[in-house]
């Protein structure tokens, strides 16, 4: 699952992720609302699969990622769910904040493309071959 | 783009009571390419006296990454999971569980006690070195770590 407010960035992290060889689904919401209404299952989400892994931007309209992110790790059915930030803040409060809100992990997007695909398929060797994820 | 000049050493604290694995682990980090020193405790008592600061480790420092074994003497790798991400001055510490369990258990429990991921050791050595190498990878080169106590250069 992709929360990302930017088009673009979306369609590039996409792409990055077909370039690897997609043995999953990407589910893109675009605000924090709509994150937590996927996550839950609400509304038009009703029928939404419970994601492997988020990747969260957190500058999002309606509901920042700082949020989302509190809300997933303080809910006892999402919090075992793991969450990447990935934002372009490179700023210290950020990721002090996001470790202490128990993000997985943190992630500077590149504003390079060539970068962000590297950093994409760095993230899926991870996550998808070498880590446990909860069935 | 703009990389910080001053080269930091890792610190990681490896949290193993197999004699075997420890070495392995240890010749892993010692061919990176990345500047690391690690520290070894093996068994879970230890773990948090070292995180804690207390006692014989009063003047090790705050580690920037924690792999943490399960089936731990004295104090299992669950409840040093535990202790750490509910005290508010180590919680922001990224702690990979690295064990030998592929219990689906084992693996829930984790996340949802906030362990950063998960990872079940594998028994052939070349991958289990691989996977060392991919851990100090992506938590060194990809990921920002929290920077702690260290302020930035100005």
């Amino acid at each position: 699952m992709l929360v990302e407010d930017n088009p673009g960035d979306a369609k590039l992290a996409l792409e990055a992720l077909k370039v690897g060889r997609l043995r999953y689904e990407v589910h893109v919401v675009e605000d924090g609302e709509q994150a937590i209404n996927f996550l839950r299952r609400e509304g038009e989400y009703a029928d939404a699969p419970r994601p492997d892994l988020i990747l969260l931007d957190f500058n999002l309209p309606k509901k920042n990622g700082r949020q989302v992110l509190a809300e997933i790790k303080e809910d006892e059915n999402l919090k075992y769910i793991p969450v990447m930030v990935f934002t372009v803040s490179k700023a210290e409060e950020d990721v002090l904040r996001a470790y202490d809100l128990r993000a997985n992990c943190f992630i500077t997007k590149p504003s390079e493309i060539e970068q962000l695909f590297k950093i994409v398929k760095s993230i899926e060797d991870f996550w998808l071959n070498i880590v446990k994820l909860p069935a | 783009m703009n990389h910080e000049a001053k080269i930091k050493l890792a610190d990681i604290l490896l949290v193993e009571d197999n004699p075997g694995d420890v070495r392995l682990a240890r010749e892993a980090l010692k061919e990176s390419k990345l500047l690391n020193k690690l520290y070894e405790v093996d068994d879970g008592m230890k773990a948090m006296a070292f995180l804690r600061q207390e006692g014989g480790y009063a003047d090790m420092p705050r580690p920037d990454l924690v792999l943490l074994d399960l089936n731990l003497p004295r104090k299992n790798g669950r409840e040093v999971l535990a202790e750490i991400k509910t005290d508010e001055t180590l919680k922001r510490i990224p702690v990979v569980i690295l064990t030998v369990s592929r219990a689906e258990e084992d693996v829930l429990k984790s996340y949802n006690l906030h362990a950063n991921c998960y990872i079940s050791k594998p028994f052939d050595m070349e991958q289990f070195v691989k996977v060392v190498r991919s851990i100090e990878d992506f938590w060194f080169s990809i990921v920002r770590l929290p920077a702690g106590d260290t302020k930035d250069e100005g």
